[in-house]
């Protein structure tokens, strides 16, 4: 029976409804201490002293530790994957609110957050810079010295660079702007802008770390157990081989849980108390740790009057917060999408990462995706307005088409962009009459779309294991965060095999055991995981096959393997061990002109339907009804495919509509659930969700990644239904009822006191 | 700290006893149980995570102190499958894919089961109300309501 393709539940289901499922967040090993973090209250400033004589004289106290404290263990204590800019605990400057600056040891964790209340530190304050443009030219500047990692050769000029806020800039030109612009029959030009907000997995971040002979383990939730193990290592100055990171399921990850975190803390103070130690942040503290990047885009672009847009200028500030973290990524890999799924002669992208005094910001389902979508799909239907042609029609005038080169110049290939528009407009209906309602409740209907390019070019390694009983392991180290890692590469391994996918076990990270991965994130792992499986598995198969040669069974016999096995060994014995390695090709961009032949092994198209209901004496708006279509490819597992769906789309409802971490002086003022509401049973809209039918033919299986599609056009969708309603035009998330109805009163000419 | 008391209580229909002190709550003296399927995540009593249930009533463990059991009778997730056997709730739950992470999931299961005792047929109305103490950040909140009418359907 073909396993690929085939709905079946989650593999951890039964644990996962039983309540016995195994997190980090569960995990007490003998002997263990508990940590807890003493944090800045500045959003800027030089530390002048910290007094932690009261905390270490609390009884229960194992440990007070500091910044400098660290540097016994870890002489160069600072991490990042793109920047070395990050200390394990402060050292001489606090660079954002909420930023770790001691830590206490205690065997009760109430002891240690009770002696963290009894530390002091005195700071001498410095101007500070939260806006992402303004920290272009600001005075403040966070980091003295940039201090890239070396990891990333675009990165390499900006070594030894101070005096910029600056963490990279990304630059891309196709044609010439100017000259089309001046032959333009009209030009549009605006900015949004979109805020901070946070993953919130509801497994807040937790790490363990246990010293051992000669070596570490570090227990993590986390999505990239090999970079886990390098960095460590690397901060050590020990062999990889030293570093063991383990890795059970996650309680939600959502691009929070990458790179490192928390995994440094929890080896230093370990390796200094010389114990087991645990770190396990709060719901608060979550909010001081990574976040989703505000951003300010500036699009521009020149059309015809039949509405064909000839050229694009995409200005794009990043704020990437106090510590560079993925950032720079985010602004180079979304960076060059930012003109949209178009097909444009005349391109220019500006792109810029910038350092500024508020909590880092790094991936967040969609790696900069949805902010960017959010600008150009406002923008594009905005001009459709104004040019009177239907905003489905606009799109499929302009609208990147196979073999027609991307920004970058690399070509589209098995990207259903004109699929998912159609599919979108049928399930609207959007050629059916629409009723826009008259009296206080307005209703209006929108659409948007978007896709992404894939982190490349990145490398997986799979290894299946085939016992003599003809059962299959298979070792990988993709991290099941829910998004059904495990039961989707079971079923590649069941397919090739020609078994059943709920017969095979699929080991959780340990880097003992489970081999190289780059990482769960950027929805690679079904493309790349998925081919590392499959050539794992492929290669296990013709092992067994040249098993039965040697046990001199004739070629072509459908031996079960069990019996292979006794055949060659005389008794149930032995292994046969498959490994796979995938890496696909690629082509980075021209340092000079952002150009590329192939800049992504694949596309994911996600589009969004929305209608809506506007209240418009309070500004509510209720969306009625959300149509979410993306292109995957040929799905493994459809059912779970479509829960990524529904799941995403739901995510980015509370990004367009109310999560929004409000600043204060550097300070967030809504750190908490109470504050900072999410999605629940009572805002989901009735939702339709459709893969469309598609396949990714370089994909395994046909497959290709998921995970944050259907993120892309939920808010610039919701923001054309708006206008559609009631002729609106908000250009900042996200749009609360205040928002609404501040725009409503204004366009009625009288506005709110306070705007007046 | 402060001064331990021994408490007396009903776990999942079993007799116990332990020393607890004044500020440990409901979820700490689970663990010491080792039953992890209560989980403190936002510490306020709003997402659900914690979700127990004392002498009958849906409590939030994070904000219910563990001296206040003393007594009582408390019922986690693991109740339900003591036996080996799913209840009709989680079954239904794999059945729809009720669940991405997880981590939300014994909180769901729990208030289904206090649902369907109260209103063995709830309406559309009656699901949200009862669940909107509990959220889910993966959003798996479709499949979760045709989960928990699946359950309705069979009978818990």
């Amino acid at each position: 029976m073909a396993q690929v393709g085939r709905g079946i539940p989650r593999l951890e289901a039964r644990s996962k409804v039983t309540g016995r499922a195994e997190y980090t967040h569960n995990l007490r090993l003998p002997g263990m201490l508990y940590a807890k973090v003493f944090r800045s209250t500045v959003p800027h400033g030089r530390i002048v002293r910290i007094d932690t004589s009261a905390a270490a004289a609390l009884p229960g106290v194992e440990r007070v530790v500091t910044g400098e404290d660290i540097r016994k263990v870890i002489p160069e204590p600072y991490y990042g994957p793109a920047f070395h800019d990050q200390p394990i605990l402060a050292l001489d400057k606090v660079r954002h609110v909420g930023e770790p600056v001691a830590a206490v040891v205690a065997a009760d964790p109430h002891v240690a957050e009770q002696a963290v209340q009894l530390i002091e530190a005195e700071y001498e304050e410095l101007p500070a810079v939260y806006d992402e443009v303004e920290a272009m030219t600001s005075q403040a500047i966070v980091h003295e010295v940039l201090k890239p990692a070396g990891t990333f050769a675009d990165l390499k000029h900006l070594a030894g660079k101070t005096g910029t806020n600056v963490a990279l800039d990304f630059h891309l030109t196709r044609g010439d702007t100017d000259k089309a612009f001046a032959g333009a029959d009209h030009v549009f030009e605006h900015t949004f802008r979109s805020q901070q907000a946070l993953h919130l997995a509801f497994e807040p971040f937790v790490a363990v770390a246990e010293p051992g002979d000669g070596m570490v383990t570090v227990h993590t939730s986390n999505q990239t157990p090999s970079f886990v193990r390098m960095e460590i290592a690397r901060l050590l100055g020990w062999q990889e081989n030293q570093v063991r990171v383990k890795v059970p399921l996650l309680g939600g990850g959502f691009g929070a849980k990458v790179y490192v975190k928390l995994e440094p803390l929890v080896v230093a103070l370990a390796l200094i108390v010389r114990r087991p130690v645990k770190v396990a942040l709060t719901m608060e503290e979550q909010f001081y740790m990574i976040t989703k990047h505000p951003t300010t885009f500036r699009i521009k672009s020149g059309v015809t009057k039949d509405g064909k847009i000839t050229a694009r200028e995409c200005e794009v500030h990043w704020n990437g917060g106090a510590y560079a973290d993925i950032g720079p990524r985010v602004c180079q890999k979304s960076g060059f999408t930012a003109p949209g799924p178009y097909d444009i002669d005349h391109i220019k992208i500006d792109s810029y990462e910038l350092y500024t005094n508020r909590t880092p910001c790094g991936a967040l389902r969609g790696f900069g995706i949805p902010q960017l979508v959010w600008a150009y799909e406002c923008h594009t239907d905005i001009i459709a307005r104004e040019l009177g042609i239907d905003p489905v029609e606009m799109r499929r005038k302009n609208i990147l088409r196979e073999g027609r080169p991307q920004a970058t110049g690399t070509k589209m290939k098995d990207a259903a962009i004109e699929q998912v528009l159609d599919a979108l407009a049928e399930q609207m209906p959007w050629s059916k009459p629409f009723d826009r309602g008259t009296g206080v409740i307005r209703r209006g209907r929108g659409i948007a779309i978007g896709f992404k390019a894939s982190i490349s070019p990145t490398t997986s390694v799979a290894i299946v294991n085939v016992s003599a009983d003809g059962s299959a392991s298979l070792n990988m180290a993709t991290t099941d965060m829910g998004q059904g890692s495990d039961t989707i590469m079971a079923q590649i391994v069941a397919e090739v095999l020609d078994i059943q996918a709920e017969h095979v076990r699929v080991m959780h990270t340990d880097t003992d055991i489970t081999p190289y991965d780059m990482g769960t994130l950027g929805s690679r792992s079904t493309f790349h995981m998925g081919h590392a499986v499959r050539l794992a598995a492929e290669d296990a198969k013709a092992k067994l096959a040249a098993l039965a040669a040697e046990a001199g069974l004739p070629p072509g016999t459908n031996y079960p393997p069990s019996e292979i096995f006794v055949k060659r060994y005389g008794m149930r014995a032995g292994n046969v061990i498959g490994s796979g390695t995938y890496i696909p090709t690629y082509q980075s961009p021209d340092k000079t002109t952002g150009m590329s032949e192939n800049v992504t092994p694949f596309w994911m198209i996600g589009g969004t339907g929305a209608e809506i209901e506007v209240d418009t004496e309070t500004g509510k708006v209720r969306v009625t009804r959300l149509v979410n279509v993306a292109d995957c490819g040929t799905p493994i597992n459809p059912r779970i495919a479509t829960t990524q769906l529904s799941g995403g789309a739901t995510m980015a409802l509370g990004f367009t509509l109310f999560e929004d971490m409000v600043l204060d002086g550097g300070q967030v003022t809504n750190a908490s659930l109470a504050d900072y509401k999410i999605p629940g049973m009572h805002d989901i809209p009735p939702m339709y969700n459709e893969l469309v039918d598609a396949k990714q033919s370089n994909g395994p299986f046909g497959a290709k990644g998921l995970g944050e599609s259907a993120t892309f056009g939920v808010s610039p969708a919701i923001a054309n239904a708006l206008d559609d309603a009631v002729g609106i035009r908000l250009t900042d998330l996200p749009m609360t009822p205040e928002a609404v109805l501040r725009a409503l009163r204004a366009k009625e000419g009288r506005p709110l006191e306070d705007d007046a | 700290m402060s001064v331990a008391r021994t408490i007396h209580f009903t776990l999942n229909g079993r007799k116990v006893s332990t020393e607890i002190e004044p500020h440990h709550n409901l979820v700490e003296l689970l663990q010491r149980f080792d039953l992890f399927g209560a989980r403190e995540s936002c510490g306020q009593g709003l997402c659900g995570c914690c979700t127990a249930v004392v002498d009958g009533q849906p409590v939030s463990g994070c904000l219910y102190f563990a001296v206040m059991v003393d007594g009582k009778s408390v019922t986690t997730v693991e109740a339900f499958d003591a036996d080996g056997a799913l209840s009709k709730v989680q079954q239904a739950f794999i059945d729809h894919g009720a669940f991405q992470c997880g981590f939300c999931t014994p909180g769901f299961v729990l208030m289904t089961h206090q649902l369907l005792q109260d209103k063995p047929n709830p309406s559309d109305d009656d699901i949200r109300d009862y669940l909107s103490g509990n959220l889910c950040r993966c959003a798996a909140y479709p499949e979760i309501i045709a989960a928990v009418k699946a359950a309705a359907r069979a009978g818990r």
